[in-house]
């Protein structure tokens, strides 16, 4: 529950900084090797299935994407390997961005509605439970 | 996806689009399982590429109860690959204060010292939820015989004052107890008279017999005495949680130092103790089933799921659907006869209803929030990454 809900997996980074100096983030997102503009590999760095599902899931649901997938190629080592191949020369990281924002405006959406949802069970709900 | 027949390049009706929605469920097999909201899958027509707007518009949330630590809610419209991440967030990555070092000065008890310690680290704490949110982390440097993690550490390039512990990294909490006789004096009965009286239990012959969770006292640090006073002090979430046993002469000596965590690292730090969902069970009465059969149907499913309905131009009684929510989906009226082929049994593929279990440190609602929040932060950062992948950094 840090001030910009940002951290690492395993061992927590920036977290609850407020008026903590500004630090420069680790780079933790790669291109693999053999990439071409239409199809490329994407390695996450301490990442898992909980943003690799989310995400290849976003971006399959982009028509001009052929194939997405996603792997965690050994589970000892927190990588994920995401794959995006595109239709009509496309570029990869262009539909990767695309996949991102959408996932954000998601996110975005269902707090929205959640809040609001929550408030009007609340008002109409004092005890916090259904009368059934 | 629907039968051959069905698939055409027209987009899909109303009533095929609710149909897709249904995972069937057989009385040994599932089907239709796979997500079939993807672009290609029904032909040109069907638009199902990524659409904010329409997204928003189906998008349901209902809440069935709210209380602190305990809520459920029913999210509609969403795909499984979301709905298991808030969920996998919620139980990993939320970040809550747990005891990370304990100290010991004495322990003359009968636990040993490393048992004991972890039992410390898996109290659930709670105080100041401003507070709690206005901790940082403390980043716990390497063991010094650990030459692997130093590498990997030195590798990340941390803030060293961030391993220093200070008011806004580290809650203070001791623990000192000391087990003795009950005496006249101090207690108002005398312990060993009531031994010798035949009093076998430790609660009257002795003081401090059991050490609770409620004998922790917190020590407030520096700024910390602004967020954590009286009611928001840090404390454990139940004080009756036993920790140890004592006897006459023992006694436990500690200081616990409380840090900021995510559950990924260590389960003590997951701030539920449930979170999980299941898919909304859908019933189908394809032929009117009547009379003896309608009793016998209602008794295959938990109490309130079918009720019996008289049908007014017959007069029978027929068994209708009433809420699916109570279904356990047992398939139990799959095994008999007489239901055959007049019942369809299914699940809605994109109707979770969540259970979120708080261990009392913040309220569920509050805690599915911050996962929502934090799969977003996730996102941002990617995209932050992207930026510098391609300007070459």
């Amino acid at each position: 529950m840090s001030q910009n809900g940002d951290h690492e997996m395993t061992d927590a980074a920036a977290g609850a900084e407020i008026d903590a100096p500004v630090k420069v983030e680790k780079q933790r997102l790669r291109l693999l090797p053999g990439s071409s503009d239409t199809a490329a590999s994407f390695a996450f760095e301490k990442e898992d299935h909980t943003l690799g599902n989310a995400l290849r899931y976003m971006i399959m649901k982009n028509p001009d994407v052929e194939f997405c997938g996603y792997s965690i190629p050994h589970p000892s080592e927190a990588v994920l390997h995401l794959r995006i191949q595109t239709w009509d020369g496309v570029s990869a990281s262009e539909v990767l961005r695309k996949g991102l924002e959408d996932l954000t405006d998601l996110c975005d959406v269902v707090v929205d509605k959640f809040t609001a949802s929550r408030d009007e069970f609340n008002a109409s709900h004092p005890e916090g439970v259904q009368a059934s | 996806m629907p039968p051959k027949a069905d698939r055409s390049w027209a987009p899909l009706t109303a009533e095929q689009l609710e149909q897709r929605r249904i995972i069937g469920i057989n009385a040994e097999t599932v089907s239709h399982t796979a997500a079939n909201d993807i672009p290609g899958h029904y032909g040109p027509a069907q638009d199902d590429s990524w659409n904010l707007e329409r997204f928003s518009e189906n998008l349901k949330v209902n809440f069935h109860a709210n209380q602190s630590y305990n809520a459920a809610f029913s999210l509609v419209g969403v795909d499984a690959s979301i709905a298991n991440a808030f969920r996998r967030v919620l139980i990993a990555e939320v970040p809550t204060l747990a005891i990370e070092d304990v100290f010991i000065f004495s322990n003359t008890s009968l636990i040993q010292d490393e048992v004991f310690a972890h039992r410390m680290g898996l109290v659930p704490l709670t105080g100041g939820e401003e507070g709690l949110r206005w901790m940082r982390w403390f980043r716990k440097p390497p063991p010094a015989d650990d030459y692997a993690a130093q590498a990997a550490w030195e590798e990340e390039g941390y803030d060293e004052s961030e391993s220093v512990p200070s008011d806004y990294n580290t809650v203070v909490m001791s623990l000192q107890v000391e087990c003795r006789w009950a005496t006249q004096e101090l207690d108002g009965r005398d312990g060993k008279a009531l031994a010798k009286a035949g009093s076998n239990d430790p609660e009257e012959r002795y003081v401090n017999s059991n050490v609770y969770a409620r004998d922790l006292v917190f020590e407030p640090q520096g700024q910390q005495e602004q967020f954590f006073s009286g009611e928001n002090r840090i404390r454990p979430t139940n004080p009756d949680i036993l920790i140890a046993k004592l006897r006459p002469g023992q006694k436990i000596d500690i200081r616990c130092h409380c840090v900021k965590g995510i559950g990924a690292d260590h389960a003590k730090f997951s701030p539920v103790a449930t979170a999980s969902y299941r898919l909304l069970p859908s019933i189908e009465i394809k032929e009117p089933i009547l009379g003896n059969d309608a009793k016998k149907f209602r008794r295959c499913f938990p109490r309130g799921v079918i009720e019996l309905e008289e049908d007014p131009t017959t007069g029978q009684t027929k068994a209708v659907v009433k809420d699916t929510m109570k279904d356990t989906v047992s398939r139990e009226c799959l095994r008999h006869e007489e239901f055959k082929n007049k019942v369809k049994l299914g699940r809605y593929r994109d109707h979770f209803i969540f259970s979120v279990e708080s261990t009392g440190q913040f309220k569920s609602d509050d805690l599915f929030l911050d996962s929502v929040k934090l799969l977003k932060a996730k996102a941002e950062r990617f995209k932050r990454h992207l930026d510098a992948l391609e300007e070459g950094r």
